[in-house]
């Protein structure tokens, strides 16, 4: 139980959350928008756009919070145990930048709370954090929503957004995400 | 004039969102539970995926390993023929209701945003999924990264009106 999942397990079983999710009370799958409902539950103030029944989409709200206490479990029972095998190429360019703690999901080398306070730290949480929550809702959707949801029906504007998330990304890892390292 | 509302009320929701309620029955707080059980079952695959890692997600963009590209391929792959099949064969919910999935249209929205997604994403190493599943493997600091996204949503909301779409 302490080895990770092959892909070919862990995606047929994301996929399948589709028609889960369909079945059991006709809801689309997708997480950013929790994010909205975060909004429009906490801070709605005039704008139109946070201003509607929010309730109605509590389940998405559930929904995350099981995401949340599935990390807890994951971490409590299911850990696994040795640290992350990487590629050999990325482990070296990594170390020469300071990261050599491998074991968590994020490098503990700069997420943490010391290093959020310098530059390097601000620009990969807080930036980082900020263009993921204002690009998913400007894009309609996440990896969730478009990439999985929107692909699986066949939809060609989530298609567009797909392939302009990875465009984004490979930018961000070959350019910005070394600048930053670097700093 | 209640349906009215309703109607706009939905037209609202459906702004900008991929993922809606399309259901017109009302559920309860017990109803509602068992959205949490699919959620804690698919943090668990985060996690033990290693979908959330961050340096997984480095060595996706730096093409350094098919793991992640299996992962999203073999997804869509199961999730589309689940949609298949429940267009084809009209599989009612539970509930006893049509599935409805609404079509998405395109906007300017869909690349602007897009793009800048992904770069957060490489930065940040997760999408807004992985953002709840770290927390709660432990990674303290990254609630700071879900506040910033909260943020985020809400500084688009706040100029949706003002950007190109």
């Amino acid at each position: 139980m302490n080895q990770p999942i092959a892909w070919y397990i862990a995606g047929p079983l994301i996929g399948l959350s589709i028609p889960v999710l369909l079945i059991i009370g006709n809801k689309t799958f997708g997480v950013s928008s929790s994010l909205r409902h975060i909004c429009a539950s906490c801070f709605p103030g005039d704008i139109s756009f946070f201003n509607y029944n929010w309730k109605k989409e509590i389940w998405n709200l559930f929904f995350v919070a099981g995401i949340f206490l599935g990390g807890i479990i994951a971490s409590l029972f299911l850990s696994n145990s040795q640290e992350v095998i990487i590629h050999p190429e990325l482990k070296n360019f990594l170390a020469q930048n300071g990261i050599t703690n491998l074991s968590g999901l994020v490098p503990a080398d700069i997420f943490n709370w010391t290093t959020l306070f310098t530059l390097k730290g601000f620009l990969m949480m807080v930036v980082g954090g900020f263009l993921v929550g204002f690009g998913t809702r400007y894009a309609g959707g996440c990896t969730s929503g478009h990439a999985i949801m929107g692909l699986s029906n066949l939809q060609w504007p989530s298609l567009v957004a797909t392939i302009c998330f990875m465009i984004g990304g490979f930018i961000s890892a070959w350019l910005i995400v070394p600048f930053i390292l670097s700093l | 004039m209640e349906d009215y509302k309703e109607f706009k009320d939905s037209e609202l929701r459906h702004q900008d969102a991929v993922c809606v309620n399309e259901s017109e029955k009302k559920e309860s707080f017990f109803s509602n539970l068992k959205y949490l059980i699919v959620g804690i079952l698919f943090g668990i695959v985060f996690v033990k995926a290693e979908i959330i890692s961050w340096f997984r997600i480095q060595e996706m963009f730096r093409l350094q390993s098919f793991h992640m590209y299996g992962i999203i391929g073999s997804a869509v792959t199961v999730g589309a023929i689940s949609v298949f099949l429940i267009k084809r064969f009209n599989i009612k919910t539970l509930g006893g209701e049509e599935i409805k999935i609404e079509p998405k249209s395109f906007n300017k929205g869909q690349i602007y945003g897009g793009l800048m997604f992904g770069i957060g994403w490489a930065m940040t190493g997760a999408c807004p999924g992985p953002l709840y599943a770290q927390l709660g493997y432990g990674a303290t600091v990254v609630i700071v990264v879900l506040l910033s996204a909260i943020l985020g949503t809400w500084v688009y909301g706040k100029f949706r009106d003002k950007l190109p779409h």
